[in-house]
């Protein structure tokens, strides 16, 4: 696998994570993730599945350098997060991290493409508001530029938040149930648009997400229970095609 | 890692600015910025005045005495003086002063005339014009001999012009100009009657100086530094009694002092509106940083730093404030010209334009309501977990405690004892206000957990609306203590004012002497009592009156200066009115010792003794079987003091501090003075003894007194005027708690409809919320109303305070319909959305 970890986006090495328990009778810490090791490649698009509470969330949060684990390190592209402090993780999002949410997160006094221009201004964009505005066209919203968040659909919502996440061009893409809040034919349309985007970027895609179909679209499935990986490696779960699309996608990245 | 990259201040600036456009247009920094305007208005306003009345006391310090130095004495002075001033080759000019009356064939009217001599004014200049209503041309010298100058209200009051004759005691003067501008006019803050200036060589003819006239002699001096103060080192030594020598510095004082008092009731009232609107800054802040908790995290998720964070909140505050301070002082520049208005015309000083000085002070008054109450909770933001975009629940803003705002607290009682001006009263005042915040939250608390022991009533509307107030216990503490403080402005303004007044009106019997007549002479007051009776004015009696100055207690020579009484000092830097009666006056009452009449034959009947009136007893410390020692036209007389008698003041009766039995004093100088009631009809009599008696001089008390009063309703205008400002300051803080609890209420009512609340119930709730909570605070209100009425009423301006049990009704009554409608109009927003979209965005 040392291919496998030159090339990683991500590389989790024995991640664990436990909190205080909060009930007083209990004294010994709750755990919510249990050393996990999994390493992510580059253009992958990974599926985080598992029933509630089993620590999806954590574990992307943990990913995107949002909390720190107990123990053990997350690597990002080459970088060790868990080295670092809160202020240079946030420079790290800012270079190489997009977002996408379950509820969307957009911020109501802002427009629709003052949202979009905000990871931009920053860090400084010279053309904040091109970019925002093409990647705006992208997603099909050239026409709800000066709307505000409750102005708009759900759908529209969820693709605004789909530009601002892939308007400064990041290498990894993390989503958290970015359907949970949508119906099923608007939760269809949006998924498209992140697979979509994901090709033209060559963006590496990771989802957390309870929807069974939308983690067959993905290269890999890792599954979660009770903090504990089930299936680190899920390449039963694939498809032919998908592991074609996989090394197709490899051969490429080999011959940059 | 690449290079750590910094982002440059001015794309924080530039990014900062954006979003100050975006949160104004979402409405999220209204009440924060109107809080930091109407702070900032007040305090320019206040200061821009003062600033004004300051400047126009430095630019004429030379010319508010019109000369160097000056010389006042209650007789006129010995040669030497003069002469030792000419031999240090100093410039001398004379100005004798004192009221007189003044005739037209329009009536009489009372005149503060001013006799002066060649060169006067030494310092300044006079202006005089032709009309009444021109502008004012500098003249070089004094009224030719049998003209005079006068001031503008005296020609309308006597209905003549330029030109026109008047008489002035025995003599006709023609009206030479009208006085535009009086330098050392402006020394006598408040002008009684109008100027009347004439050649000293005229003085004479019009003999109205005679012995026992009340007149101001003054000396003027004026040359060379080294001379005057040579001068002054030598006649300070030589001064005797009745004599004061007065340097610019000690008119600027009195002036001062004056000023002073009413600069710090306006400084109080303008602290107290800034110390609202920061609670409102504070609230509003704390609302800002809440609602922008979610901002931050996805800020920070997308890759934002804590101190570019901290950056782009503190550049977009700072830029808030600074342009509502530049607001506030443009308003507080307008606001003054209202105060000008106010005050402007009892001041004889033409005020000169401001300094730049008070928009600083606004700027920093706007920067300490920044950094001190709404940074803190804003700055907490910088903490808040990222990982709250994934969990909705972390990262609520811990509450702030008192130290978060120490700065803020501490800048406020720095503002405090700025505007004292000294250490105590500062103290006092920082004391007072803590003890009256801490009171008053007190009884605010214990009125909303009386609600808790309120009978449980029927109907889910009051319920819910009893429970929203015993509910949030510290934000209904905080919302009854503003909406209390506006109610009290309002009930101080409409109620307590004008029971004020009808308690001082109260105070006068219909038929209380409206006249007095005085400098009547001994050989003339038979003509006088022969000249009333024969115009059917009975009961006019006369009353002797010798001036003299007290100069011992029990042998023991009086310092004014060691004496820690203000008053004591004043009364025994003047000379005295002493009177003589064989009878006990009415009104008069005696409360220890025995009058003369009752005393045993024998006793101390026939020896020199005096009867004293008890306030100035306890003021200066003499007791019964005292001795006091008087200094009269250069005699001394010691007696003992046998009666302390009470006075009735307010009758208008001439009264006497000290009095003696008849035989003590009648061998010194002696004046004669009377009052009565003259009815309106009536006026013309006077005319006619100033025709008989030119020396006498009627004094007109109710024309007085209306000018007192308007000076005070003037005051209390100004001082209202000021209060408008924490009235809505006031509003600020109701408003900013109302918002504060606005989210709060929108998820509360969204699930209570979701879950099949109707809107008329939830409406009715928030009726009964806002109406109990009004009527909470008209209660808080009304107290803090009676209690400032009281305090105004007997302390300051001594009157029996006359309470108005309206007060109780209108306070709380106004107070719940008031804040019911507005309260419930404020938040009808919240049942106005659908339960949907709030649903949805929690």
């Amino acid at each position: 696998m040392s291919e496998n970890v030159e090339n990683a986006i991500v590389n989790v090495q024995g991640l664990y994570k436990e909190v205080a328990s909060l009930n007083p009778q209990n004294v010994s810490p709750l755990v919510i993730l249990h050393e996990l090791d999994f390493t992510i490649q580059s253009g992958e698009t990974i599926a985080i599945v598992g029933p509630s509470g089993s620590g999806k969330s954590t574990l992307l949060g943990l990913i995107a350098g949002l909390d720190t684990p107990s123990r053990g390190k997350v690597i990002l592209d080459g970088e060790n997060l868990t080295a670092f402090n809160e202020d240079e993780r946030a420079q790290v999002r800012a270079e190489k991290l997009g977002f996408v949410f379950q509820s969307f997160q957009l911020l109501t006094s802002f427009t629709a493409l003052e949202n979009v221009m905000l990871p931009l201004e920053i860090v400084d964009r010279k053309n904040a508001r091109e970019l925002a505005l093409s990647v705006l066209g992208r997603v099909g919203l050239s026409e709800r530029l000066s709307h505000y968040p409750n102005q708009l659909s759900g759908g529209e919502q969820q693709r605004v938040a789909i530009a601002r996440a892939f308007a400064p061009e990041p290498k990894l893409l993390l989503a958290d149930e970015p359907t949970g809040n949508l119906d099923t034919a608007t939760g269809q349309r949006i998924i498209d648009l992140l697979f979509d985007l994901n090709q033209e970027k060559g963006t590496t895609l990771v989802l957390v997400t309870h929807d069974h179909g939308l983690a067959e679209r993905c290269d890999r499935v890792l599954q979660l229970e009770a903090g504990r990986l089930v299936h680190a490696d899920a390449r039963e779960h694939q498809t032919e095609s998908q592991i074609k699309k996989q090394k197709e996608r490899h051969a490429a990245g080999t011959a940059n | 890692m690449q290079p750590v990259r910094r982002t440059s201040l001015l794309s924080s600036v530039r990014m900062a600015l954006r979003m100050l456009r975006r949160d104004w247009r979402a409405g999220e920094l209204r009440v924060l910025a109107i809080a930091i305007v109407v702070a900032v208005t007040c305090v320019t306003a206040v200061v821009f005045f003062t600033d004004r009345i300051g400047q126009a006391l430095k630019y004429q310090a030379g010319e508010l005495i019109a000369s160097d130095l000056r010389i006042i004495a209650d007789h006129p002075l010995a040669p030497e003086i003069r002469d030792k001033a000419k031999a240090l080759n100093l410039a001398t000019a004379d100005s004798w002063n004192f009221r007189s009356m003044v005739l037209a064939d329009g009536g009489s009217r009372l005149a503060e005339i001013k006799a002066v001599s060649d060169l006067y004014p030494l310092r300044g200049e006079l202006r005089i014009s032709q009309q009444l209503f021109g502008a004012g041309e500098p003249v070089d010298g004094i009224p030719t001999a049998g003209t005079v100058w006068v001031e503008p209200m005296l020609l309308r009051q006597l209905n003549v012009v330029v030109g026109d004759q008047i008489n002035v005691g025995a003599k006709r003067f023609t009206v030479a100009g009208v006085i535009k501008y009086e330098p050392d006019r402006s020394g006598d803050m408040f002008s009684i009657a109008p100027r009347v200036m004439l050649n000293l060589v005229d003085l004479p003819a019009t003999e109205l100086i005679q012995e026992g006239s009340r007149v101001r002699y003054s000396l003027l001096v004026a040359g060379e530094k080294s001379a005057v103060d040579q001068y002054r080192q030598h006649i300070k030594k030589q001064l005797g009694r009745g004599e004061r020598l007065e340097g610019v510095e000690d008119a600027r004082q009195e002036v001062r002092f004056a000023l002073q008092r009413a600069q710090q009731f306006l400084g109080l009232a303008a602290i107290v509106s800034v110390m609202l609107s920061f609670v409102a800054v504070a609230m509003s802040a704390r609302r800002f940083a809440e609602r922008h908790l979610n901002t931050c995290a996805i800020m920070r998720c997308v890759g934002a730093k804590q101190s570019q964070i901290t950056q782009l909140f503190f550049i977009q505050l700072l830029m808030l404030s600074v342009l509502a301070s530049l607001l506030g002082c443009a308003f507080g520049y307008v606001a003054q010209s209202g105060l000008v208005n106010l005050l402007g015309e009892l001041l004889v000083v033409k005020l000169p334009d401001s300094s730049l000085w008070p928009v600083f002070t606004g700027l920093v008054v706007g920067l300490v309501g920044l950094t001190g109450f709404a940074l803190p909770p804003v700055m907490r933001l910088k903490e808040v977990p990222t990982l709250r975009v994934l969990r909705r629940d972390l990262g609520r803003i811990r509450p702030l405690s008192l130290s978060s705002y120490a700065f803020g607290l501490l800048a406020i009682a720095g503002l405090l004892f700025w505007q004292a001006g000294e250490l105590k009263l500062g103290a006092i005042m920082l004391g007072g206000m803590a003890i009256a915040a801490l009171v008053l939250t007190g009884v605010s608390y214990g009125l909303i957990s009386l609600l808790k022991w309120l009978p449980a009533r029927e109907g889910i509307a009051w319920r819910f609306g009893i429970n929203n107030i015993t509910r949030r216990t510290h934000g209904s503490v905080i919302q009854v203590l503003a909406f209390g403080v506006g109610i009290t402005v309002m009930l101080l303004l409409v109620v307590v004012r004008t029971d004020i007044l009808r308690a001082w009106q109260h105070n006068l019997p219909a038929d209380a002497a409206n006249r007095f007549v005085i400098n009547i002479q001994p050989d003339q007051t038979q003509q006088v009592l022969d000249f009333f009776a024969k115009k059917n004015l009975s009961n006019v009696s006369l009353y002797p009156m010798i001036r003299g100055r007290l100069v011992a207690i029990n042998g023991k020579s009086i310092e004014p200066d060691s004496l820690e009484d203000e008053r004591a000092q004043r009364l025994v830097r003047r000379e005295f009115n002493l009177s003589w009666a064989a009878d006990l006056q009415q009104g008069n009452k005696i409360t220890q010792g025995q009058w003369w009449s009752k005393q045993r034959q024998g006793a101390t009947q026939g020896k020199n003794q005096f009867s004293m009136e008890e306030g100035i007893a306890q003021t200066l410390g003499v007791k019964l079987g005292d001795t006091l020692t008087y200094s009269i036209s250069g005699s001394q007389i010691s007696a003992a003091v046998t009666s302390i008698r009470s006075v009735q003041w307010d009758t208008f009766q001439p009264n006497f501090f000290v009095v003696a039995p008849p035989g003590v004093l009648d061998t010194f100088p002696t004046s004669y003075i009377t009052s009565f009631y003259l009815p309106p009809s009536k006026v013309s009599v006077l005319d006619e003894l100033v025709k008989i008696f030119p020396n006498v001089t009627v004094i007109d008390i109710s024309a007085i007194m209306n000018q007192v009063r308007r000076i005070m309703e003037r005051v209390a205008l100004a001082v209202e005027y000021v209060h408008v400002f924490t009235l809505l300051a006031g509003l600020m803080v109701l408003y900013a708690a109302i918002q504060a609890t606005q989210d709060e209420r929108l998820r509360e009512n969204a699930i209570l409809r979701a879950i099949g609340a109707k809107r008329r119930r939830l409406l009715q709730g928030l009726v009964t919320e806002f109406t109990v909570l009004g009527a909470l605070a008209g209660i808080l209100g009304a107290i803090i109303a009676v209690v400032l009425g009281y305090v105004v009423s007997v302390y300051v301006l001594d009157l029996q305070y006359l309470h108005n049990s309206w007060i109780w009704v209108i306070g709380p009554l106004g107070g719940a319909v008031g804040v019911g409608l507005s309260g419930t109009l404020g938040t009808r927003k919240v049942l106005s959305r659908p339960p949907l979209s709030v649903i949805r965005e929690i």
